[in-house]
């Protein structure tokens, strides 16, 4: 479906994107995960043939994007980061228009229009205007929007982004509704839940390259332990306490608010660490998350603290 | 995978006639308002300068270009029109997508070019001007500044001066990446000083030589004098309405050109 090789954007002397490899097949989900800046929107728009590349190559559905855009954008539905909806119209009339761009003849709009409001649970809302719709609302009508020429890939950038926990519920429900009608879903996301959730396969991206590669629970394996003991000590204790656990988990992190240990015994491990006499604040044994390999990966969280 | 198929799609080839029709379709949501404006506003100016100040000018000079005032009046208070509509709605349409709601964005994302969203704006705008330039002719009309027989030829030259105007500022706002005061610069800078030294109320002869230039530059004056020509048989030399045509031909051409090349090179990158 999609192939990068070498793929690089750069503006003036700025590098978004640098020599990313990867490939996406049909009918996967395919996430790229990655803190703010890192190079993910910018790699987004190239694959939606809307920003030329500056070096390396890049194929989607088989066509280069810098000779045949239309051609491969009339394939593609995107869900841009913000939601960039017509205030001017209603919801109905969002779709409607949006597939005349595509050329869609009128009666054959009318029945998809009915189908994707329904699929975006937006049937009452049909002749609401935007400005009146949920953000939760927004983001499915944006979804249902790029859904209306049945596209064969679905490119969606940080979709749950800014929405509260049960919109993003919706949401994710709704996109895993698509995946089982075959449609070829990428996203990009800095939530690791999001990534663990959606992704059937994923790269990390970090300053504009690509540092890991494989599933989420491949990555955590590889990446990381089976359990992490987080510990809290107070700010200003932390750096003390870890320096006295060596031997303790397989290692540790010191992060401003809390130590994490990384170990295959998590309950064992706290033990030990409450019988050598620091008595944590608060303390968690929970599951090695992608969290945490982007932690290893980089030195850095994946949402800003 | 090497063949795609246009499935359901019937493709790109007519991109500029969709966003033509989507524009269309979202002035429809303001007929009452255009229609208004519409008639009037050159009811207003008829009955105001056209009746009022050509009862003055007529008594005391017996008329302008051989012609009672409001017969001079008529067809350069049409061309304004055209010409302003068509430069409003190439500009508010262009800031509006690039600036405002980023709409042009979204449309990128489908099957349309850059180019073909610059075509279709100016061919909306030429819709506006060809609805702006009938009610205005038949205002005209109804007042007698104008013969029933000239409205071919009247609204065919607003609808020249109109696209072309509307294509330089399609090109001109295609660069504009900050609105902070272009609409009012342009209004005061370009457009009303455009409106004043165009021969609209007067002949461009009456001016002085050091500002004609002025005029001749303007495409709101040669406009005008095509529709006097059409109108009244303004006695023009042939040579300067092929040079008024041409000129108007140009502006159209070169500013459409330039307008597609940077809408597509703003929108892909």
């Amino acid at each position: 479906m999609i192939r990068a090789a070498g793929l690089t954007k750069q503006y003036g002397q700025f590098t978004a994107v640098s020599g990313v490899d990867f490939h996406v097949d049909r009918g996967e989900s395919f996430g790229i995960l990655g803190p703010n800046g890192a190079g993910k929107s910018t790699t987004m728009r190239m694959l939606g043939a809307t920003l030329q590349r500056t070096a390396g190559d890049l194929s989607i559905l088989g066509h280069d994007p810098t000779a045949d855009g239309p051609l491969i954008r009339a394939h593609l539905g995107v869900v841009p980061q913000e939601d960039n909806l017509d205030p001017e119209l209603t919801v109905a009339e969002n779709i409607y228009t949006y597939g005349r761009y595509f050329g869609l003849p009128r009666t054959h709009l009318h029945e998809r229009v009915d189908e994707l409001l329904e699929f975006a649970q937006l049937e009452d809302k049909r002749k609401a205007k935007v400005n009146d719709l949920s953000g939760g609302m927004k983001r499915r009508l944006t979804i249902a929007r790029a859904l209306v020429n049945e596209p064969t890939i679905l490119l969606l950038d940080e979709p749950t982004t800014g929405l509260d926990p049960q919109a993003r519920h919706v949401l994710w429900d709704r996109l895993f509704r698509l995946k089982e009608t075959g449609v070829t879903l990428v996203i990009t996301t800095h939530y690791m839940d999001e990534a663990e959730q959606l992704c059937d396969r994923l790269v990390v991206m970090d300053r504009a390259r690509i540092v890991a590669e494989g599933s989420p629970s491949a990555l955590i394996r590889q990446y990381s332990t089976k359990e992490v003991v987080e510990v809290r000590f107070g700010a200003d204790r932390n750096a003390d306490v870890a320096a006295h656990l060596d031997g303790i988990g397989t290692r540790h992190e010191v992060l401003a608010d809390r130590i994490l240990v990384y170990t295959e015994h998590g309950e064992a491990d706290l033990e030990r660490i409450v019988g050598l006499g620091y008595l944590p604040i608060t303390s968690l044994v929970r599951r090695s998350s992608l969290e945490d390999v982007f932690l290893h990966l980089t030195g850095r969280s994946l949402v800003d603290e | 995978m090497s063949t795609l198929a246009q499935t359901s799609v019937l493709g790109p080839r007519w991109g500029a006639l969709h966003v033509a029709e989507y524009r269309i379709r979202n002035m429809w949501k303001w007929r009452g308002a255009i229609l208004a404006f519409g008639l009037g506003h050159p009811i207003l100016y008829l009955a105001s300068i056209g009746l009022g100040v050509g009862l003055l000018v007529d008594a005391n000079s017996g008329g302008v270009d051989g012609v009672p005032y409001l017969i001079f009046l008529g067809p350069a208070l049409m061309a304004t029109a055209a010409v302003q509509g068509g430069g409003d709605e190439a500009t508010f349409p262009t800031l509006a997508g690039f600036i405002w709601n980023k709409l042009f964005y979204s449309m990128r994302a489908t099957s349309l070019t850059g180019a073909q969203i610059a075509t279709g704006v100016l061919i909306s705008a030429g819709a506006r001007v060809l609805f702006t330039s009938t009610a205005y002719w038949l205002v005209l009309a109804l007042f007698g500044a104008v013969g029933w027989g000239t409205a071919p030829g009247l609204i065919a030259v607003g609808m020249l001066g109109g696209l072309a105007w509307g294509a330089v500022m399609l090109a001109i706002t295609g660069f504009v990446h900050h609105e902070d005061g272009f609409m009012a610069l342009m209004g005061r800078l370009v457009v009303m000083p455009m409106f004043l030294f165009s021969g609209t109320f007067y002949p461009l002869d009456a001016m002085p030589l050091a500002v004609r230039w002025l005029g001749w530059i303007s495409p709101l004056w040669h406009t005008t004098e095509l529709g006097r020509w059409v109108s009244y048989g303004a006695p023009l030399p042939a040579w300067q309405i092929l040079l008024s045509i041409g000129y108007l031909l140009v502006l159209l051409v070169v500013g459409l050109a330039i307008g597609r090349r940077q809408f597509e090179r703003r929108l892909t990158s």
